[in-house]
């Protein structure tokens, strides 16, 4: 019997109680001596149906997760030859005899005997772990319904009891935020305190040699010095610039002119189509870089070469610009991150109240002269808000570098070559075969350790200070 | 009393009663003039009104009765707002201020401003002062800039009280000082007219005479309007006083006269309370 | 007035900068909106070859010795199901070229046929029994590099040593072209089936029902959560209490954590702790969740926000609860931008790439696949996929992939803003 099963069928048990507890109720509305309900009587029903699958399906989440583990456990603690091997290799053998498990004991695929014992056991105690779970499911089911039916008078306060237990449920719901970040934090920190135990953090982030190699034997790695991240925090920033000195001025300008000059028509019409860009999937963006905008502006260096050789400029002749330049991949990135220059700063500076730019247009300035001399500087520090979550996006972004810039790890300041980013390494580094522990897999990690925070302090200043500013105006 | 409605209206103000010309020393001066909002709903009717140098004229009259719309006109303000139709001669010292060859930055900078609810910038109380100035290009270097801006704080009578904090931003004063700030700032382009629309409506009455005191004294130099809430404002600190009902200038004539004996019975109703 | 004098001399110089200004914002609007029209009409000028496909007239010889039959009068499905259809199509082609003998040419004529003609031919057999032993006039799909001929992405004039297609091959094309024998047609594969290895039998069936399967997952989790979640704390939490600001300060920052971190969180967590299935469809679901929830809370509050305060309390004024305050007036009121916020999300979360790929929805998947537990991919992993195969044929499939996404949110974005304008109340 499968967890859906299982499911499905408390979930019919429920309904059963809500319309028996129901009725009960509405029996006593209809009583003859007309006793006087507490609440309506959906909210008996309501109650039944509650105290049936709740507690049930509490058990039933708990055993399932914890299932399996208990069970691997107790196998590995029945076989010495299990208990002895050290924790990657446990994973290993685990996997096989899961799969053993999984193809059928009849048939004899295996060449070791032992692992044919261990997946009998495991498989004995499956069923006795099924046949517990469901047992102890279903009694806890009917108990529920047990006691609500028994516990339910006229005077009873259930609608009460039911929007408690309601209230509760929408905690937990917001609850689910906190833990995701704590299964973030932990997730990751966890990883890159194992990486880090074995690669010093010193050399993880200034160290400029990127070549993240499986240690073949003790004490390999450090020496050959292959997990220094410089030059990926180096990329990710030179693209960010890159994309930034795209988006900036184009937002921040666009903004300006669509929130001050341009008459409602257009701006109604303008704003949505610029907002496009904002909704356009990041992989299209990437897919078009990595085959159109790259190769163009590998064309156009080019084509300058054979400029500045015919005419002897050195400053052209000299040019390779390569196919993934940085170039390529930050006019796109900047490009898509526009759109939040765009609505940030268009938002901040609506919100600058109209009396201070009566103020100046009473004192005989132009229209941009109020724009940049009052209007701007007072939303300066929502736009540069705007700009630092802008930046933070452009750093996590990770399908146009990934399609668009390289995965060589080179160190260099001239946007025509090629270099690649934080974000990259991490899905080369996690797609691909490997087994979970491998240093390799760790130093990613590591990398998203760093992404997420400096992500984090970004965001976090970013929303104080609009925050900050937002108060001023209030 | 009950409001009449409007044709009885017309009728009862078929002319500005008092005196509503003057001979001489004219600054600005209104001829006939009506302004449209949407272009079906008229805010002032018919408006004939001269404004003399070197005085204070104070516009009263019940709410929405159009004051602050003929004041905005003068700087021509209601230029920023969409629809809005004037109609009829304004002149400022004899030119017509909607001809074609007047810039509406440079009558600005000839007609400042102050508004009800005091709107010094986001910026320190020097800049504050220094914004037109620089904008106009006034001056030619630091020094003179820092001698106009002593000269207005001085004027609106706040020197003394921020001669030693002018780079502290101008929103951290409180309401009567950012208002006299907000004087300073207009006076600062030397400006010959200046209009004030309820200047201390949103100031506590010690703010409030402090204001009133420097407008008299900065009569002197310039010609004010005033427009008010408040009667009795108008009967300490204005030489003449205008009353406005319902987009209509009922009566004009000296302040004394006004409060004293109004030619008007619309004028008498208002000012004895009749209603407000 | 000698400063009225300074202000009209410095006139000039200050209109010259507003038009200055002016000249700018327009520019810099322009530019974008530019940007935006190359992207999309580059890569829809990319997908149009995609929505063709070239296939070859044939009279196919369904002889039984061909398709190693047993000479019998009617075939079981099976067995028509495991015949051979290898030789049909080139018996068919040699036929009509009869003058090719030699063997590298034979081979080229042979890969003048997509190698999935065979399984078509199968299922039309499979279809129409009694073709066995008949001759029949059928359309059979075209190789990869004769199709990219025929739609003109490999240009004839170049020099032969350059081309995939050799000269010879060429000379057939134009026969065959002359006796009508090779058209274009509506690419149907491109909708039925999966992904495959040849450019000219791949599909997105296998991408759109993941996608369908993903975001059926997500939207079945993450709507319950954060509509309860944003009901809480808008109606229920207490105020300037420190927990509650973390929880908030939270969403706030999950709803810009990059993506990938998610997916690093999906495989970390999900699979290696929980031990869900890689690449299926519940894994992706459970990362997208997490990813949409923030978005769905946010815009979820707001809606709440918005419904006025008057409505409350001549609610409890009559009597009702707060939780019955809730469900019987806010929440309905609140609905339409509910929806809004969420299909925005949904729309969101169906583009989504990176940590899609970190979980594990990157593999070669050919099998349709039919529930949340089976391994699929997604459209716009697909879309990644492709972009990096080599074959010519792929580019125009990836356009035809992203123009296919591009229109599901286009419609999605559509319905958000059709409902927000329709359900738009003025207090």
């Amino acid at each position: 019997m499968s967890n859906l099963e299982i499911l499905l069928i408390l979930i019919i048990a429920a309904a059963i109680a809500y319309y028996a507890t129901k009725r009960q109720a509405q029996s006593w509305q209809a009583s003859r001596d007309k006793t006087k309900l507490d609440s309506l009587p959906n909210y008996y029903g309501y109650f039944g149906a509650i105290c049936t699958l709740l507690p049930a399906l509490i058990v039933l989440s708990f055993w399932s997760f914890i299932e399996g583990n208990i069970i691997s456990a107790l196998v590995v603690s029945k076989f010495e030859r299990l208990s002895a091997l050290n924790a990657s290799d446990l994973s290993l053998v685990m996997n096989e005899i899961k799969i053993i498990v999984e193809s059928g004991l009849s048939e004899k695929n295996s060449n070791d005997l032992f692992y044919e014992k261990a997946a009998v056991l495991i498989e004995r105690y499956s069923s006795v772990s099924l046949f517990l779970k469901v047992a102890s499911v279903f009694a806890l089911s009917i108990l529920g319904f047990m006691y609500a039916y028994l516990k339910i008078t006229p005077r009873f306060k259930a609608r009460k009891k039911v929007e408690k237990t309601a209230v509760y449920l929408l905690l937990l719901s917001a609850l689910v935020a906190i833990l995701t970040t704590a299964g973030i934090i932990f997730s990751v920190l966890f990883e890159s305190i194992a990486f880090f135990s074995q690669i010093s953090i010193f050399d993880f982030v200034f160290g400029t040699h990127w070549s993240p190699q499986i240690a073949i034997r003790e004490g390999q790695v450090s020496s050959t010095g292959g997990f220094g991240a410089f030059p990926l925090f180096w990329g990710t920033i030179l693209i960010s610039i890159i994309a930034m000195i795209v988006a900036a001025p184009l937002g921040l300008i666009s903004a300006i002119y669509l929130a001050e000059y341009a008459q409602p028509k257009i701006r109604n019409v303008v704003k949505p189509i610029l907002e496009i860009l904002a909704g356009v999937p990041t992989v299209v963006y990437g897919f078009f870089a990595a085959l159109t905008v790259g190769p163009m502006v590998s064309g156009f260096g080019d084509r300058l070469n054979e400029f500045g050789m015919s005419f002897e400029i050195e400053l052209f002749a000299g040019l390779v610009v390569s196919s993934e330049s940085a170039l390529a991949a930050g006019l796109v990135m900047g490009m898509m991150i526009m759109p939040f220059i765009l609505s940030l700063s268009d938002d901040v500076i609506s919100a600058v109240p109209d009396s201070l730019r009566d103020g100046s247009i009473a004192m005989g300035s132009t229209k941009s002269e109020t724009v940049w001399k009052v209007v701007f500087p007072a939303a300066l520090p929502g736009i540069v808000g705007g700009f630092l979550l802008a930046i933070s996006r452009a750093i996590g972004e990770t399908m146009i570098v990934l399609m668009a810039a390289g995965v060589a790890a080179n160190l260099t300041a001239n946007p025509l070559n090629s270099v690649t980013t934080v974000t990259t390494q991490i899905v080369v580094l996690l797609t691909g075969d490997q087994e979970f522990d491998s240093i390799k897999t760790l130093s990613a990690f590591a990398l998203a350790l760093g992404l997420f925070v400096t992500t984090l302090i970004l965001n976090i200043l970013a929303l104080q200070i609009v925050r900050r500013y937002r108060e001023q105006y209030e | 009393m009950e409001i009449s409605d409007n044709m009885d209206l017309d009728q009862e103000i078929s002319k500005t009663v008092g005196s509503p010309l003057l001979e001489s020393k004219v600054r600005i001066a209104c001829r006939d003039v009506n302004v449209f909002y949407n272009k079906n709903v008229q805010a002032i009717f018919n408006v004939n009104l001269d404004i003399g140098k070197n005085q204070i004229l104070a516009m009263i009259g019940p709410s929405g009765c159009g004051k602050s719309t003929l004041l905005r006109c003068f700087n021509r303000m209601n230029d920023t707002i969409e629809d809005c139709v004037i109609d009829g001669l304004i002149e400022l010292d004899g030119e017509n201020i909607h001809s074609k060859k007047i810039d509406p930055v440079v009558l600005r900078a000839n007609v400042g401003m102050v508004f009800q609810k005091p709107n010094p910038f986001p910026k320190s109380i020097y800049d504050n002062v220094a914004y037109g100035p620089r904008l106009h290009g006034l001056t030619q270097n630091n020094s003179e800039l820092d001698d106009i801006v002593e000269e207005s704080l001085t004027k609106a009578g706040l020197w003394k009280e921020t001669k030693d904090r002018l780079n502290k931003p101008g929103t951290g004063l409180s309401g009567g000082q950012q208002q006299r700030l907000c004087i300073a700032r207009a006076i600062a382009v030397k400006p010959e007219v200046i209009l004030m629309d309820e200047p201390t409506s949103a100031l506590d009455p010690i703010a409030t005479a402090t204001i009133e005191e420097l407008m008299s004294e900065l009569k002197s130099a310039y010609t004010i309007v005033i427009v008010t809430h408040s009667m009795q404002q108008a009967a300490r600190i204005s030489d003449r006083t205008a009353y406005f009902h319902l987009g209509r200038l009922v009566e004009v004539d000296e302040t004394g006269h006004i409060f004293t004996n109004p030619n008007h019975s619309l004028t008498e109703n208002y000012i004895t309370g009749r209603f407000g | 007035m000698n400063n009225l004098e300074i202000v009209k001399a410095g006139l000039n110089k200050r209109y010259a900068k507003e038009r200055r200004f002016k000249f700018y914002g327009i520019f810099s609007i322009s530019l974008s909106m530019l940007f935006l029209f190359f992207l999309l009409f580059d890569i829809g000028a990319k997908s149009i070859p995609a929505f063709t496909q070239t296939y070859i007239n044939l009279d196919i010889e369904f002889d039984k010795k061909s398709m190693k039959l047993q000479d019998q009068d009617s075939y079981s499905e099976e067995t028509l199901f495991s015949a051979s259809y290898s030789k049909l199509g080139r018996n068919a082609l040699y036929k009509l070229f009869p003058e090719v003998t030699e063997r590298k040419q034979k081979k080229a004529l042979r890969q003048m046929l997509s190698s999935g003609a065979r399984y078509d031919l199968r299922d039309a057999v499979l279809e129409n029994n009694d073709y066995v032993g008949t001759t029949q006039n059928l359309w059979v799909l075209a190789g990869d590099d004769i199709d990219a001929f025929v739609k003109g992405l490999i240009d004839r004039n170049i020099p032969e040593a350059d081309r995939r297609v050799k000269d010879y091959q060429v000379e057939w094309v134009d026969t065959l072209k002359a006796q009508n024998k090779i058209e274009r047609r509506f690419n149907i594969n491109f909708f039925t089936s999966g992904d495959s290895r040849e450019p000219e039998q791949a599909g997105i069936l296998g991408a759109l029902k993941g996608s369908f399967y993903t975001m059926l997952v997500t939207l079945l989790l993450s709507f319950p959560i954060a509509v309860s979640a944003a009901i809480y704390l808008e109606e229920f939490a207490p105020k300037n209490n420190w927990w509650i600001d973390i929880i908030e300060i939270n969403i706030n920052n999950l709803a810009a954590v990059p993506s990938i971190v998610f997916g690093i969180l999906g495989l970390a967590v999900y699979i290696n702790v929980f031990g869900v299935p890689r690449s299926a469809p519940l894994v992706g679901g459970l990362v997208l969740t997490l990813m949409t929830l923030p978005t769905i809370i946010i815009s979820t509050r707001a809606a709440l926000k918005s419904v006025p305060p008057s409505i409350r309390e001549a609610a409890l004024s009559i009597g009702a609860s707060k939780m019955q305050v809730i469900t019987h007036h806010v929440l309905p009121l609140a609905m339409p931008g509910i929806l809004t916020g969420s299909i925005i999300g949904m729309a969101q979360a169906l583009g989504e790439t990176a940590p899609l790929l970190m979980i594990g929805m990157v593999a070669f998947v050919a099998d349709i696949p039919q529930s949340i537990l089976d391994p699929a991919t997604v459209l716009p992993v697909q879309v990644f996929i492709w972009s990096d195969s080599p074959e010519r044929g792929f580019i125009a499939l990836t356009s035809a992939a992203i123009v296919t996404l591009l229109v599901f949110l286009f419609f999605m974005n559509l319905v958000a803003i059709v409902l927000r304008k329709k359900f738009e109340t003025r207090w």
